[in-house]
């Protein structure tokens, strides 16, 4: 395999496992949300997730052409070959910590799906012109979610406070920047994660603001998902979950 | 089926004649097949049982998400994931339909909620027995949302309007998931392997007595059944519906090379019909008093999500409420 295609399909399963990671936790919600209103909109975007995952992966699968589909990506790699950020990994502990992290996943998304639709790699773009419309929806709901609780009563502020003081240190991780991301802006396919951190920290200043939450100013960033160094300890047990068919039946078509 | 356990009133099914001029002629509307509207007059206690019964369909609708939701993160590749989400996202969906419908009585949400959790209400049996394996994703779009639609395709005639209209939505979904439960069942139980087809069986053999439960005790057992259906909120007795539904589920499991876990089950040529066994009422009454597999853990999920998500209603709304005093300020400046 050439250089160039391993940093393309390394570039495409972090595309394609945040979606998937995320809408796996998003999905355990189903039945237990806090009003039925809720439960749906929660599914919607699991399931807007999923859909977004099954493109990314199965362009990540093709350029590999070693024969393994989307479903062999998500069901049969172990930890070590996922490359999602940390922070779509940590467990929804409750409403505010899923709806805070939701918020911070889609103010980058937005902006890094808007410049991916310029990609000049044809399936990117139109994978990023797709995903963004839900992206965009997914953000309308996020942001007035946060803001509603962060206005709401002090319980509801004391919560999401907490949430976000949680998740703010796996926030940073979004902007890593390695050879993956450097061959991607010489080849035109993806700008630097780092060119839209503006963008992300003035939707996300303004959104707290209004919400009266509070920014750490800890700018410490835990790191190591996007590269698969060194993922948090929640992701086996997701995967553990998530891929026992496949695992304890090889071969089995469902 | 949903609403199993409905107690009507208990009292013989008045004549025309002994009715009193509003309820003549409100009885005479429905047997013209007029639909009744929610300012229409209505007997007090065609109201009551028809909160009863909506009121008692829509738990089932949520009750219900948590069976198979126990599988959403376990389901084997992307696309069945996408499926059973969309599913029991499409019940959350049905729940609010219903609770909408009920509410045009007079009714709130937050009351039959409240009802649910205190046991006051009940739901459908069926939700109380435990998803083991995969197949029982199949089984319970097959059986389980079968036995519903047996159920639910006359209800979209039933006389009181928002409810009739809310089953016509709802049935349209619910034979898309009886397919999507058959085609689950196809896949293990004709095209997978020994282990599935296993899988397929055990699932079948869990799920056939506790889907003819569905549909109610015994004609003989139910003598409540007469007013509903004069009042046309109960369309089919129980026992019909049951062996409609056995009469179109015996072919379905031949095809798919499974066998009803039933020894007496044999086609009757002068009947036109399979004679069947009954299910152990026995258990279908201590399901129905508390004492299913699962009741304890079903209604627990319930309280819990209700009780956890209390901060997150409580933050709404007032949130809701400082964003119009706000705007009344600026408009009063």
């Amino acid at each position: 395999m050439s250089q160039v295609d391993s940093h393309l399909i390394e570039f495409l399963l972090r595309q394609g496992d945040n979606p998937l990671i995320l809408g796996h936790r998003t999905s355990e919600w189903c039945g237990h949300a806090p009003a039925l209103e809720e439960d749906i909109a929660l599914a919607n975007t699991a399931l807007d997730l999923i859909g977004q995952t099954q493109l990314w992966l199965s362009y990540a699968a093709e350029v590999e052409g070693g024969g393994r589909s989307n479903n062999d990506l998500a069901f049969l790699r172990d930890v070590y070959d996922f490359r999602n950020v940390l922070m779509v990994e940590v467990p929804n502990e409750d409403f505010a910590r899923t709806m805070v992290r939701q918020f911070l996943f889609d103010a980058f998304q937005v902006p890094w799906l808007t410049t991916l639709q310029a990609s000049s790699d044809q399936r990117v773009s139109d994978i990023a012109i797709k995903s963004l419309k839900e992206a965009l929806y997914h953000l309308e709901r996020s942001s007035d979610t946060v803001i509603a609780l962060g206005d709401g009563t002090e319980l509801s502020n004391d919560r999401m406070q907490t949430a976000l003081n949680y998740l703010w240190p796996y926030s940073g991780e979004f902007f890593g920047e390695d050879d993956t991301d450097k061959a991607m802006e010489k080849r035109d396919i993806a700008p630097l994660p780092v060119s839209i951190r503006e963008t992300w920290n003035s939707t996300v200043s303004s959104t707290l603001d209004t919400a009266n939450l509070i920014a750490p100013s800890d700018p410490f960033a835990h790191s190591g998902g996007r590269t698969g160094v060194r993922h948090t300890e929640h992701l086996g047990h997701l995967l553990a979950t998530m891929q026992t068919l496949q695992r304890s039946h090889p071969g089995a078509q469902w | 089926m949903y609403a199993q356990s409905i107690r009507s009133t208990g009292k013989a099914v008045q004549s025309l004649e002994d009715m009193s001029a509003e309820d003549r002629q409100f009885q005479e509307r429905i047997n013209r097949g007029e639909k009744i509207e929610p300012k229409d007059y209505m007997p007090a206690a065609y109201r009551e049982n028809l909160i009863r019964q909506i009121g008692q369909h829509a738990h089932s609708e949520i009750v219900g998400q948590l069976p198979e939701g126990n599988w959403i993160s376990r389901a084997p590749t992307l696309e069945r994931k996408a499926n059973l989400l969309a599913k029991v996202q499409d019940e959350a969906g049905h729940g609010l339909y219903l609770y909408c419908a009920a509410e045009t009585l007079g009714v709130s949400r937050d009351d039959l909620f409240g009802m649910l959790h205190t046991g006051k209400m009940k739901y459908s049996s069926i939700f109380n027995y435990p998803t083991l394996t995969w197949a029982d994703m199949g089984a319970v779009g097959w059986l389980v949302d079968g036995a519903a639609i047996m159920n639910q395709v006359p209800l979209q005639n039933t006389s009181y309007g928002p409810y009739a209209r809310a089953m016509v939505r709802i049935c349209k979904e619910e034979s898309f998931h009886q397919r999507q439960g058959f085609h689950i069942m196809i896949a293990m139980a004709k095209n997978g392997n020994d282990e599935q087809h296993r899988m397929a069986q055990d699932a079948l053999n869990r799920f056939w007595y506790p889907s003819l439960m569905m549909f109610g005790p015994s004609d003989k057992d139910s003598v409540h059944s007469a007013q509903s259906m004069a009042w046309k909120i109960k369309m089919n007795t129980n026992d019909e519906l049951r062996q409609k539904f056995v009469d179109a589920t015996v072919p379905q499991a031949e095809f798919l090379g499974l066998s009803i876990p039933d020894d007496h089950l044999n086609w009757n040529e002068k009947t036109n019909q399979y004679n069947y066994s009954e299910p152990d009422w026995n258990e279908f009454n201590d399901v129905l008093a508390g004492n299913g597999p699962c009741n304890t853990e079903r209604l627990d999920a319930r309280k819990k999500a209700w009780s956890d998500g209390a901060w997150v209603r409580e933050g709404m709304m007032a949130h809701a409420a400082k964003k119009a005093e706000r705007k009344a300020e600026r408009q009063a400046v």
